[in-house]
C-alpha cells in the first residue's frame, strides 16, 4: 500500500517541476515581448491622443478621447503621400533591378565555366567587407556631377549594380540545383538565357522571395544616403520624412508619433505577409556565413 | 566560336552588371576617396593638393578622438551585451514550448522596422520628465536621470536602444543553431553524468560557436557605422558624448564641406573594421569549433 503511493508523490513532484519551468519561461518570455512591442505600443497611444494630453504627468496609457488629429495633421502638413509614392518607387525598382542583376551574376558563377571565375567571386565577395562610408563622399560628388543630386536614381542604380551578399545566397541556392537538369535543357535546344529564366528562376523562387524580401526592408528603412541625395521635400523617403518632422514639429508628439506609426506600419504589414521569408533568409545566411 | 568560348562569353555579359557597379560604386570611390583625402576640397573652389595636411589636421583634433573612442564605447558595450541577451533568448526560446513561433515573431518586429521611426519614439520614452522610463523609475522611487540630455546617460541610452532593436535578429540565428544541434549529444552527456552547465560549456558553446563568430564579425562591423539613431535621439550631443564616426564623417563632408577630411575619416573606420575583422578572424581559428 505504502509503495503505489510514494511513486504517485515523486511523479507529482516532477510533473510540477515542470509545470513550474514551463510557466516561468512563459512568464519571461511574455515580459521580454511586451517589452518588445512596448515602444510601438507607446507610439500608438501617443499618436491617438490630443494635443493637451501629451504632456500631462502621470502619462496616460490609453488615451481619452481617442483622436486621429496626430494623423491628419502628419498626412496634411507634411508630403506623407508622395514619400510613400517616392518610397514604394525606389524600394520596388531596387528590389526587381537587383534580383535581376545579382541571379544573373549567382547564375554565372554557379553553373557557367569561365576564365576567372573563382577569382572574381573571391574579390567580389571581398567588398562585401567594405564600409559605405568609404565611397560616400567620391559617389556624391559623383553624382553631383552628373546632375543626379535630389533625384532618385543614386538612390537606384549604385545598389542594382553593387549586391555581392544577393550574388553570395542566390549562388549557394543555385549550386544545389543539379546540373543534369542544365543538360537536359541544352541538349532540348535551350539557350543559355533560356535555361536561365526558364528554369533556374522558377525553381529558386523561395530564395529570390527571401532576398527580396531583405532588400525591400533595406531599402525603405535606409536613411543615410537618402538624407544627402535628397534636398526637396517632394522627393523625401518616409524616413526622411520622420526626420523632417522632427526639425520642423519638434513639440508636436502627436504629430511625429502619427508620422512614426505611418512610417511602421507598412513595414509590419509587410513582415507579417512574408515573415517565413525573413527567417528563412536570415537561418541560410547565419549558418552558411 | 568554339561552344566553351560561348559560354564564356555569355557568363561575362551574365555578370557584367555586378562587375560595372562595382568598379563604378566601389573600387573606384574607394580610390577616388583616398586621392580626396590628400586634397582640399569644399565643392566649390577647385581642389587643391595638401599632401597628409587633412591627416594631420583630423590626428590632432580632439574631437576626432572623442568620436573615435565613443564609437569604441558604443561598440564594446553593445554587441557583448547584445550577443550574451539574444543568446539567452535563444536558450529560453529553445525548449519545446508551445508558441515559440508566436515568440519569435514578436521578437523579429523591431528588427524590421525603420530606425528613424524608433529612435523618435525612444527619444520621447527618455524624456525626463513626461518619458514612459522616468515615470516608470518613479513608482519604484527612483529619480530617473536626464537620459539623452545627459553627457554621462546619453551613449548607454543609445545603446539600450539599440540593442533593444537588434535583439531579434540575431537571436533568430542563435536559434537557428540551437535547434540543428542533435540531441544525441546531449542524451549521451547526460549518460555520462554531465550537468546542464556542462552540458552547455561542453556541447552548445562549441556547436554554436560558428554561428557566435558570424553574428560577433556581422555586429562588430555594423556597431562601427552607428549613425541614424544617434542622428535622430542626440545628433552627436549633449557635448559630443554621443558622437560617432560616422556622423563626424557626415558633418565634415555635409555640414562644413570639408571633402578632403570627410574622406580621411572615412579611411580610418574602413581601416579599423579591417582590422577587427582580421583580428577576429585571427582569433576565431582557436575557439570556433566546425563538424566535419
Amino acid at each position: 500500500m505504502f509503495e503505489p503511493k510514494k511513486k504517485e508523490v515523486i511523479l507529482n513532484i516532477k510533473q510540477m517541476r515542470v509545470i513550474i519551468k514551463k510557466l516561468f519561461t512563459h512568464i519571461f518570455l511574455f515580459i521580454g515581448g511586451l517589452i518588445m512591442l512596448m515602444p510601438f505600443i507607446w507610439m500608438i497611444s501617443t499618436s491617438l491622443k490630443e494635443p493637451g494630453a501629451v504632456f500631462i504627468y502621470p502619462p496616460q496609457w490609453i488615451p481619452n478621447p481617442i483622436t486621429l488629429g496626430g494623423y491628419i495633421k502628419a498626412w496634411t502638413f507634411l508630403p506623407l503621400s508622395t514619400a510613400y509614392l517616392n518610397s514604394f518607387k525606389i524600394t520596388l525598382s531596387v528590389v526587381g533591378g537587383t534580383l535581376l542583376t545579382s541571379s544573373m551574376a549567382a547564375f554565372a558563377f554557379s553553373k557557367l565555366e569561365f576564365y576567372g571565375r573563382k577569382l572574381i567571386f573571391i574579390f567580389l565577395l571581398a567588398t562585401m567587407m567594405i564600409p559605405m562610408q568609404v565611397t560616400l563622399i567620391p559617389m556624391f560628388i559623383l553624382f553631383k556631377n552628373i546632375g543626379w543630386i535630389d533625384t532618385h536614381w543614386p538612390l537606384i542604380v549604385p545598389h542594382v549594380l553593387t549586391n555581392a551578399f544577393g550574388v553570395f545566397l542566390l549562388r549557394q541556392f543555385f549550386m544545389t540545383i543539379p546540373d543534369e537538369l542544365l543538360d537536359a535543357a541544352r541538349l532540348d535546344g535551350c539557350s543559355l538565357w533560356g535555361i536561365y529564366w526558364k528554369i533556374i528562376l522558377p525553381l529558386s523562387v523561395p530564395a529570390l522571395a527571401t532576398l527580396g524580401i531583405f532588400t525591400f526592408m533595406a531599402v525603405w528603412n535606409n536613411f543615410l544616403t537618402p538624407l544627402i541625395y535628397l534636398d526637396s521635400m517632394e522627393k523625401f523617403t518616409v524616413p526622411l520624412i520622420v526626420s523632417a518632422c522632427q526639425g520642423l514639429y519638434y513639440n508636436d508628439w502627436t504629430l511625429m508619433m502619427a508620422v512614426g506609426c505611418s512610417a511602421v506600419i507598412p513595414v509590419l504589414i509587410v513582415y507579417l505577409f512574408a515573415q517565413r521569408y525573413f527567417i528563412q533568409g536570415i537561418t541560410l545566411t547565419g549558418l552558411k556565413g | 566560336m568554339k561552344q566553351k568560348q560561348k559560354t564564356a562569353l555569355i557568363a561575362y555579359i551574365f555578370i557584367l552588371p555586378q562587375i560595372i557597379g562595382m568598379f563604378c560604386f566601389i573600387l573606384g570611390p574607394m580610390v577616388a576617396s583616398l586621392v580626396i583625402s590628400f586634397s582640399r576640397w569644399n565643392l566649390v573652389d577647385t581642389p587643391q593638393w595638401v599632401g597628409f595636411e587633412n591627416f594631420r589636421i583630423q590626428f590632432h583634433d580632439p574631437l576626432f578622438w572623442k568620436v573615435v573612442l565613443n564609437t569604441a564605447y558604443y561598440s564594446l558595450v553593445s554587441v557583448p551585451l547584445g550577443i550574451v541577451i539574444s543568446l539567452g533568448l535563444a536558450l529560453v526560446l529553445n525548449q519545446k514550448i508551445k508558441g515559440v513561433a508566436w515568440y519569435r515573431s514578436v521578437y523579429f518586429i523591431p528588427v524590421v522596422t525603420p530606425m528613424v521611426a524608433v529612435a523618435l519614439v525612444w527619444s520621447w520614452l527618455y524624456n525626463p520628465d513626461f518619458g514612459a522610463i522616468n515615470t516608470v523609475l518613479n513608482y519604484v522611487g527612483i529619480k530617473g536621470p536626464k537620459w539623452l540630455s545627459d553627457t554621462t546617460w546619453a551613449m548607454p541610452s543609445v545603446i539600450i536602444m539599440s540593442i533593444w532593436k537588434g535583439l531579434g535578429f540575431n537571436m533568430v540565428i542563435f536559434l537557428a543553431g540551437l535547434q540543428d544541434i542533435p540531441e544525441q549529444l546531449y542524451e549521451a552527456a547526460g549518460l555520462d553524468g554531465a550537468d546542464r552547465w556542462h552540458k552547455f560549456k561542453n556541447i552548445t558553446l562549441p556547436m554554436l560557436s560558428p554561428a557566435i563568430f558570424f553574428v560577433m564579425i556581422m555586429s562588430v562591423i555594423s556597431s562601427f557605422q552607428v549613425f541614424s539613431q544617434i542622428y535622430i535621439m542626440t545628433e552627436g550631443g549633449p557635448a559630443n558624448s554621443t558622437n560617432v564616426i560616422v556622423l563626424h564623417i557626415y558633418n565634415l563632408a555635409f555640414k562644413y564641406w570639408k571633402m578632403g577630411e570627410g574622406c580621411v575619416v572615412g579611411w580610418v573606420l574602413f581601416s579599423i573594421v579591417l582590422l577587427f575583422t582580421l583580428i577576429q578572424f585571427g582569433l576565431g581559428k582557436r575557439w570556433v569549433y566546425y563538424e566535419r
